[in-house]
């Protein structure tokens, strides 16, 4: 406990990852199997676990996967072992671990997880497809969110502010959906309610250079108050300015016909496709584009940005304004997809959950689309489990979450590192 | 990314007090005019505003100070009432208000002192609520041994929800804006759980808990016919505490110096890792107290609602007191004005309470920006155009955020 051997939180963020296995991945892997083994394994509850694939209306109809419980337990807890030891043996090599060895592990013990809870409910049979297409949609205002985020935190400027866009694209989507009946005009006024809270934060943050956590907390309440206030005097009114137009589903000829990727991937709105295209950009333009790596340079060391040329706060004002465009985007989810309406703080702290899908996701656009489904998938969880009867308290299943993310940030995370300037105002000398 | 910490005399003189009259100012005039703009006689006097614009401006003016006045004589001074009581009640329920946000807030300015960004006050007053509840109702005592316990039991529990981010923090370098994010989520829902099963009243099927015994209760100070209750003066005391722990103490000082600088600080001897446990066990043990304040003082039983949204709002009151326990504690009273008197508006003239969550942010927001406030009111001299200095916000120390 003295200061010597404590790993400091602010040298963690400068040195560079080590080779070799951390202490604290091999106690997550150790406790990970033994959790199996015991839960799974040991305790099983029998019995066989049913994941409906298909739904009745499908024109392919596809068995329903029947899993004997206790022999999958001991498959899945063996094979965690098994990693686990793996994982062992790599550390006394002094050999890193592969990448998809986390995965493979988290994937096999998230299947295990939902084996073993299905197995407990009163109806041991669930939609697998309902708990997916759920789970994406879920997902959808927190990749939106994070990737927003992602924008302004890449060249340095700390967005907690995320909420407020998503609840500020929310109501403006409602409202200019109801103004001018069109969808596209809906989705404009949404991106533009999310640039509108982004450049108060650029006029604050980076003008004013006020600390960027402050902003970004103080921007939430004063969305939170604004819309609340609007909802109260303008949009309860009878003018009828809270009814915007319903976006639908547009499936894609035969793609939307395919057994689960069909009915998951290819039947979505056009927010639903345009969150893929987003990623996909995104990760491209960071990692492969001129673009990225001038943005990344001045998350990264703005001095050394500035020095060849690069305009530190200008690209922070563009990339703010932007990443607002796509979180406000996002928000249009809730009050044209989700519910066709907007009521008082409807985005319920999805923006927060967004933020710790982006710091989990490592600052990547890839990780954090793969940790906002995760968040989705646990959210959904919980009402697919409780439809079922499960035995677990809903209230339990409701935490996953969020233990998941502390979890992830404290023990695996902990050690990647924010952009190096990230909440850092830049004042050319 | 250091700044010489200043004692809060010249950081007052620095910022200018007239920069926060301006500030407050500015907000409510925005407000007003967000009022103005939505009230229904207004706009249906624009209509011809060209003809008699008169008619407008007289409707927005009414607009707005009815809904200031209904403010007013709900946060300060009923002089509408016919009795004395009546009068001023609104005041003590200002106080009342103000109670469980002052030890919140203080507790998050504690954290903001040592760097810590403590977004996690809800989760800890939650959680210092069901140690309190808890206390209160299974135990038999008399009066001030049971109450004792309570607070006991009551900063036992925000110290509990506390220490577990500054443990991680300190720990792993997790990230405390995210994990008390987390911990809140986490707290509501094991409130949920709770309020179901354990903590649930005998014979009720709605989450709520039994009332605590009479013992476990604050006293009321002025009577049965106010709410204002002894929590408030413990709230004193804790401000007076806090003042003596930022001020005066060892740990205090040591606070500071890692919130100021948390690599010179551990360069110079001083034990980072006690110190952001403790700033932290000591941030959160501030909020279970304003737990205990809201279930056994105020409201008298645990339920979902019971943090409202005071551990957000004590954020905001943190960052208007400077971090500094007599600035929360002047911020407080004003947030604790806010609550009271906004309760009445929206009843009195129908104008949504939200308005004052938009106040609130915004005074904030330009306290934290004096150049524009100043710009705002023209106060800028060229002088002080030139020298743009970066201005720190509010209190707030150098390390807050990315973690350098």
């Amino acid at each position: 406990m003295s200061t010597r051997t404590q790993t400091a939180p602010a040298s963690a963020s400068n040195a560079a990852p080590t080779a070799g296995v951390g202490r604290r991945s091999l106690i997550l892997y150790s406790a990970g199997a033994l959790i199996a083994l015991v839960l799974f394994a040991l305790m099983s509850p029998g019995g066989t676990a049913t994941f409906r694939l298909s739904a009745a209306s499908d024109a392919f109809q596809i068995p329903a996967l029947a899993v004997p419980v206790t022999p999958a337990g001991w498959v899945i807890a063996l094979l965690l072992v098994a990693g686990t030891a793996y994982v062992f043996s790599l550390r006394r090599a002094g050999r890193g671990v592969p990448g998809w060895v986390p995965a493979v592990f988290a994937v096999l013990f998230v299947s295990g997880v939902l084996i073993w809870m299905v197995a407990e409910a009163t109806n041991p049979s669930i939609s697998l497809l309902s708990l997916l297409t759920g789970t994406l949609a879920l997902a959808l205002p927190m990749v939106y969110g994070s990737m927003g985020g992602l924008l302004a935190e890449r060249t340095g400027v700390v967005n907690i502010a995320i909420e407020g866009q998503l609840l500020l694209g929310a109501f403006a989507a409602a409202l200019g959906g109801s103004l001018s009946g069109s969808l596209v005009g809906a989705m404009v006024s949404a991106a533009v309610g999310g640039v509108v809270v982004s450049s108060l934060l650029t006029l604050f943050a980076v003008k004013y250079q006020v600390n960027q956590i402050i902003v970004g907390v103080v921007l939430n309440v004063l969305v939170s108050g604004l819309t609340g206030f609007l909802f109260g005097t303008l949009l309860s009114g009878d003018a009828g300015l809270n009814s915007p137009p319903r976006m639908p589903n547009l499936p894609i000829p035969l793609l939307s016909e395919i057994p689960i990727l069909g009915p998951l991937l290819f039947n979505q709105t056009v927010l639903g496709y345009l969150m893929f295209v987003v990623v996909a950009v995104l990760w491209v333009g960071l990692y492969k584009t001129r673009w990225g790596l001038r943005v990344r340079a001045v998350g990264e060391h703005p001095k050394a940005a500035d020095t060849v040329g690069i305009k530190v706060n200008r690209t922070r004002v563009m990339n703010v304004l932007l990443g607002g465009a796509v979180a406000g985007l996002g928000g249009s989810f809730y009050t044209l997809v989700s519910v066709s309406q907007f009521s008082r703080d409807m985005t319920a702290g999805t923006g927060f959950i967004a933020l710790a899908a982006l710091i989990f996701g490592r600052w990547n656009p890839i990780g954090a689309f793969l940790a906002s489904l995760l968040f989705g998938f646990a959210t959904n969880l919980q009402y697919v489990l409780s439809q079922a009867g499960t035995e677990v308290p809903s209230h339990f299943l409701a935490m996953l979450p969020y233990v998941i993310t502390i979890l992830a940030v404290a023990g695996l995370v902990g050690a990647s590192r924010a952009p190096a300037a990230s909440g850092q105002p830049y004042t050319k000398d | 990314m250091s700044s010489p910490t200043r004692t809060p005399l010249q950081r007052l003189r620095r910022s200018g007090a007239l920069v926060s009259v301006l500030a407050i100012l500015a907000s409510f005039i925005v407000g007003g005019l967000l009022i103005a703009f939505t009230d229904k006689a207004t706009t249906a006097a624009a209509g011809y505003f060209f003809a008699r614009p008169t008619d407008m401006l007289a409707a927005a003016w009414d607009a707005v100070a009815g809904a200031y006045a209904a403010m007013f004589r709900g946060a300060v001074f009923n002089y509408d009432a016919t009795s004395f009581v009546g009068m001023v009640h609104p005041l003590t329920e200002t106080l009342t208000a103000a109670t469980p946000l002052l030890t919140a807030a203080l507790g998050v300015a504690i954290a903001f002192r040592a760097g810590l960004f403590n977004i996690g006050a809800q989760g800890q007053l939650i959680l210092g609520a069901i140690f309190s509840t808890w206390v209160g109702f299974t135990l038999e005592l008399a009066w001030p041994l049971h109450l004792l316990l309570v607070v006991l039991g009551a900063l036992l529990g925000g110290a509990l929800w506390g220490g577990i981010v500054g443990w991680l923090k300190a720990r792993t370098g997790a990230h405390e804006v995210i994990l008390t994010i987390m911990l809140n989520y986490v707290a509501l829902n094991l409130l949920g759980y709770l309020l179901n099963n354990a903590l649930q009243r005998e014979g009720s099927t709605n989450p709520v808990s039994p009332v605590v015994n009479a013992s476990a209760q604050y006293p009321l100070l002025l009577g049965s016919d106010f709410r204002l209750h002894l929590g408030f003066l413990v709230a004193v005391a804790a401000t007076a505490f806090a003042w003596w722990l930022m001020n005066r103490s060892t740990l205090g000082f040591e606070i500071r110096a890692v919130g100021a600088n948390r690599a010179a600080a551990r360069t110079s001897g001083i034990d980072t890792f006690k110190v952001t446990v403790l700033a932290m066990v000591i941030a959160g043990a501030l909020a279970g107290l304003s737990g205990a304040a809201q279930v056994n003082g105020t409201e008298k039983f645990l339920s979902e609602s019971i943090a409202a949204s005071i551990g957000f709002d004590a954020i905001t009151v943190a960052l208007l007191g400077r971090s500094n326990p007599i600035g929360v504690f002047f911020a407080a009273l004003l947030f604790g004005a806010f609550r009271a008197g906004g309760v009445t508006m929206q009843i009195a003239t129908g104008t949504p309470i939200d308005i004052v969550l938009v106040v609130q942010s915004l005074i904030v927001l330009f306290i934290a920006a004096p150049p524009l406030v100043r710009a705002m009111f023209g106060l800028n001299d060229r002088r002080e155009k030139k020298s743009k200095k970066p201005k720190r916000a509010a209190g707030a120390p150098a390390t807050v955020g990315g973690d350098q």
